[in-house]
């Protein structure tokens, strides 16, 4: 039997491999090239899709794991009042350099504020802490953070 | 330079669907160059955002500027395609003088659109360019903008990039692709014996394809997943044999200058055949400061997708420099370089010269036997870690001599290390082929040569070597060691880097020495007014904001080739009991003259302040005989979210004063200031990047 996901609200049959990882079967057979593969290791945070409103990593764990979840990636974000909230934030404060990270960030940022309405600088760093950027864009997607949490 | 090979408005500007096409050669490499450049043309022409595009840079029509490198694009570029825009203006103007009248004061142009004698309605501007047409000679003296209208640039692309659809090379998709993946070498030295098994026919079987020629072995297949798979299961079935190894020997015992080409620096320039100058006499201070291999640590591996129809190579790749690179792979191929077409499309911030040109040349190697398809090659996270061509290690020995009135009165500094030229530049005996990876394990090989010294003011090794301080008697010497353990090239700052760490950490060993004020020193051999503002503005804010009870605060200055942009840096950390330092505080005091975007000012002075943060707290490529070992983000760390001090960015704009680009201008005194800070946090002076717990509990015990 063909593996289905629930994709950004849709259930989407899957013809690949139910062992490639997820991030292979969004961006080359579902065309959804938001998430990113930075590492394949579960080590830089460029996968990350909301996998039941949290945020987690796709580039190892095999996409029939996800089977009976509800994944929504960088392109159903807006969909969510929390999501659009973070892009207009991102945008607002130029929260970007190459923006390779971004699409990452702007998932775990969503997922963050899902779960705290209003986080700390500490609790923000601690919860981006997976994701690498090494434009040095951090102080930037910090202030981010802030502006869609309405603490500034 | 740009203007002067590229002297018309219709180089630099077109039109097309009644919009303004900015035309560069430089490329953005999330530095934000296009919205800078895209800004300075809307300035100059006072229009609105969605009438301004900015061109693709190909070498099929886009002005050759070179490299966009060494924080040159907003004076470059920036520069000619802000006189284009002003010429254009002006000549609209006479022409509407002309056709209806008035003088050109009695003509105005606001939001894109001018209004004059006999306009009962206002006249579009780039309707007006549309009848006049770009094809005049740029004027060099034509009269530019006020400074001021301009801030708050929206990034370009950024809407994209958070909805996910902004589109990066490695996001192509194109009709009858094939993803390739490599099976690089474990090392250097080793060369492919043979093949286990039958894991090639097998693999041809499942409709991949292997790919040999010599030691450069790569799979192609329609599908990317099976690819990587395919890729793991041929690295498994490989035998190579090691030669002799990698050299593992220390490397900061092979920095010396008996292992160094010297050459006599004078006014930042390396000086063919001079005498090296007699070592300075009744020195009072001495250090060596040293900086390891460092990556560039792309977050995206390099990639780059290459189409050969039987004639011609098209490529698209994320290189800073598609010019040289034509060049190089068309030599390497013996293909006419007008055969060979480089297209830049984005890849993830470089920092420098990454795998971006060695993964062209190997999508285009591959591409070269697959006609007429497109072949979308990746190189992996291993990959780039291993591969990269590294920041060279070096090594940077100061002297001096401290005259009866606390003044430094002779100043002497040699710089040691590797060669940042790595970038595949055509020249004699296949130079260009030769720094493409790829070519070094071909069947007919060839083979890395050694490093060539950088001549230019402020070019390589000697960047920054000279300070920027008033001393009466000096000796500058640079030693280039032509051999390295591990391929280099180009990172970020090139050599002001660690000169900037040395001298500016230097110049706080000495001070304290005296027990003289760390700012007060620095001024009193200071002239440059520029210079001391920033230092007082520094001490300004500083005394607003007191170092934390147990914090150690530390100070550096300096300007990017002693003439680019001026920064001063504070830095307020912690050292915990287990010698972790805590990063509390950054700020910056930056000058680049007139500022053009200055929300991507503070990005690029942030960015690179962050950059250094890593280089000075954990970034270090570690490897033995059997290769780097520094393959992952877990045994080459670097900075991440919790690693984040505060920052503040102040600049201090001069609208009088011309555009100098700002990339790499923070990290040298950002490296300095956090190892004075450490310093007077702990009393350990760290002189070996990086500052790891283990760095400074082995200074502690050296105490």
């Amino acid at each position: 039997m063909s593996l289905t996901l629930r994709i950004n609200g849709e259930d989407r049959s899957i013809l690949s491999d139910p062992e490639t990882p997820l991030v292979y079967v969004l961006r080359n057979e579902l065309k959804l090239k938001g998430s990113k593969l930075g590492c394949g290791l579960e080590q830089c945070g460029s996968c990350a899709v909301l996998v039941d409103g949290k945020a987690e990593l796709s580039c190892v764990s095999p996409a029939a794991t996800f089977e009976g979840r509800d994944i929504v990636t960088i392109e159903g974000l807006a969909a969510t009042e929390i999501g659009r909230r973070v892009q207009a934030a991102f945008v607002e404060t130029n929260a970007a350099q190459c923006g390779y990270c971004t699409a990452g960030l702007v998932v775990a940022v969503s997922s963050l504020l899902a779960e705290n309405e209003s986080p700390d600088r500490d609790a923000a760093k601690a919860a981006l802490d997976p994701h690498l950027c090494r434009c040095g864009a951090h102080p930037h997607v910090l202030r981010a953070i802030e502006i869609a949490s309405g603490r500034s | 330079m740009s203007l002067a090979n590229f002297p018309n408005v219709s180089d630099w500007l077109a039109m097309s669907n009644g919009r303004l096409q900015v035309r560069t050669g430089k490329v953005d490499i999330g530095q934000r160059i296009s919205t800078a450049l895209a800004g300075i043309a809307r300035h100059e022409l006072t229009l609105p955002s969605n009438l301004v595009n900015v061109q693709p840079v190909g070498t099929d029509g886009s002005p050759d500027e070179g490299m966009t490198s060494g924080s040159n694009s907003i004076e470059q570029s920036g520069h000619a395609v802000r006189l284009a825009a002003a010429t254009l203006r002006a000549q609209v103007v006479t022409y509407l003088c002309n056709r209806l009248g008035g003088r050109p004061e009695d003509w105005s142009l606001e939001k894109g659109e001018l209004t004059g004698p006999g306009t009962n309605r206002p006249l579009a501007l780039l309707d007006i360019v549309g009848e006049i047409g770009l094809d005049m000679p740029v004027n060099p003296g034509a009269r530019i903008a006020d400074a001021g209208a301009l801030s708050g640039l929206p990034m370009r692309g950024l809407p994209e990039l958070v909805q996910g659809t902004y589109r990066f090379l490695h996001d192509l998709d194109l009709p009858g692709m094939r993803h390739a993946r490599v099976v690089h070498p474990p090392h250097a030295e080793a060369r492919l014996g043979g093949i286990r098994s039958d894991v090639e026919a097998k693999l041809e079987d499942e409709g991949l394809s292997v790919f040999r020629d010599g030691s450069f072995l790569a799979v192609t297949g329609p599908a990317e997943w099976p690819v990587v798979r395919a890729a793991q299961r041929l690295a498994n079935a490989c035998e190579w044999d090691a030669g002799d190894g990698l050299n593992d020997s220390d490397i900061y015992d092979a920095l010396t200058q008996a292992n160094g080409l010297r050459l006599a620096v004078e006014d930042g320039m390396p000086i063919k055949d001079a005498p090296i100058p007699n070592e300075l006499t009744e020195t009072t201070h001495h250090a060596r400061y040293e900086r390891p291999f460092t990556m560039h640590g792309a977050l995206a591996p390099s990639a780059a997708c290459a189409t050969w129809d039987g004639k011609t190579l098209q490529i698209k790749t994320h290189s800073q420099g598609i010019y040289i690179l034509r060049e190089s792979i068309a030599e390497s191929l013996d293909l006419s370089t007008d055969d060979v077409i480089l297209t830049f499309m984005p890849g993830s911030g470089c920092y420098g010269h990454n795998g971006a040109d060695d993964a062209a040349f190997e999508a285009a190697l591959i591409a070269m036997r697959l006609p007429s398809t497109p072949v979308l090659l990746k190189w992996t996270r291993e990959d780039e870690h291993a591969w990269e061509p590294y920041g060279p290690a070096g090594a940077t020995e100061l002297a001096a001599r401290i005259g009866p009135d606390g003044r430094l009165e002779a100043f002497s500094a040699e710089a040691i290390g590797g060669t940042f030229r790595g970038r595949p530049r055509s020249g004699p005996n296949q130079a260009g082929p030769a720094k493409l990876l790829a070519n070094n394990f071909r069947a007919d090989p060839i083979n890395p040569q050694p490093g060539v010294p950088n001549m230019n003011r402020h070019g390589g090794l000697q960047r920054n070597l000279v300070p920027i301080y008033d001393i009466p008697e000096t000796r500058y010497v640079k030693n280039l060691l032509p051999r390295m353990p591990l391929r280099t090239s180009a990172l970020r700052c090139l050599g002001a880097a660690l000169n900037v760490f040395a001298i500016e950490s230097f110049m706080d060993e000495i001070a304290r020495d005296q027990g003289a004020d760390p700012f007060a020193f620095r001024k009193a051999h200071l002239t440059d007014a520029r210079a001391i503002a920033i230092l007082e503005r520094l001490e300004m804010e500083l005394v607003a904001r007191p170092a934390k009870a147990g914090s150690g605060r530390g100070i550096a200055y300096a300007q990017y080739k002693n003439a680019m942009t001026r920064v001063g840096v504070s830095v307020d950390l912690k050292v915990s009991d287990a010698a972790e330092i805590e990063l509390e505080r950054i700020i910056l005091v930056a000058d680049a003259g007139r500022v053009v975007d200055r929300d991507g000012l503070a990005a690029q002075l942030e960015g690179g302040a962050l950059q250094a943060a890593s280089w000075a707290l954990k970034e270090a490529v570690i490897w033995d005989r059997d290769g780097v070992t520094s393959r992952d983000w877990d045994s080459y760390p670097v900075l991440r979210f919790s690693d984040v001090p505060e920052i503040d960015v102040v600049i201090l704009d001069k609208p009088d004063c011309k555009s100098v680009g700002a990339g790499e201008a923070s990290p040298g005194p950002v490296l300095a200031a956090i190892s004075n800070a450490v310093c007077d946090a702990t009393g350990l002076r760290g002189r070996r990047l990086p500052l790891t717990p283990d760095t400074l509990t082995s200074l502690a015990l050296q105490e």
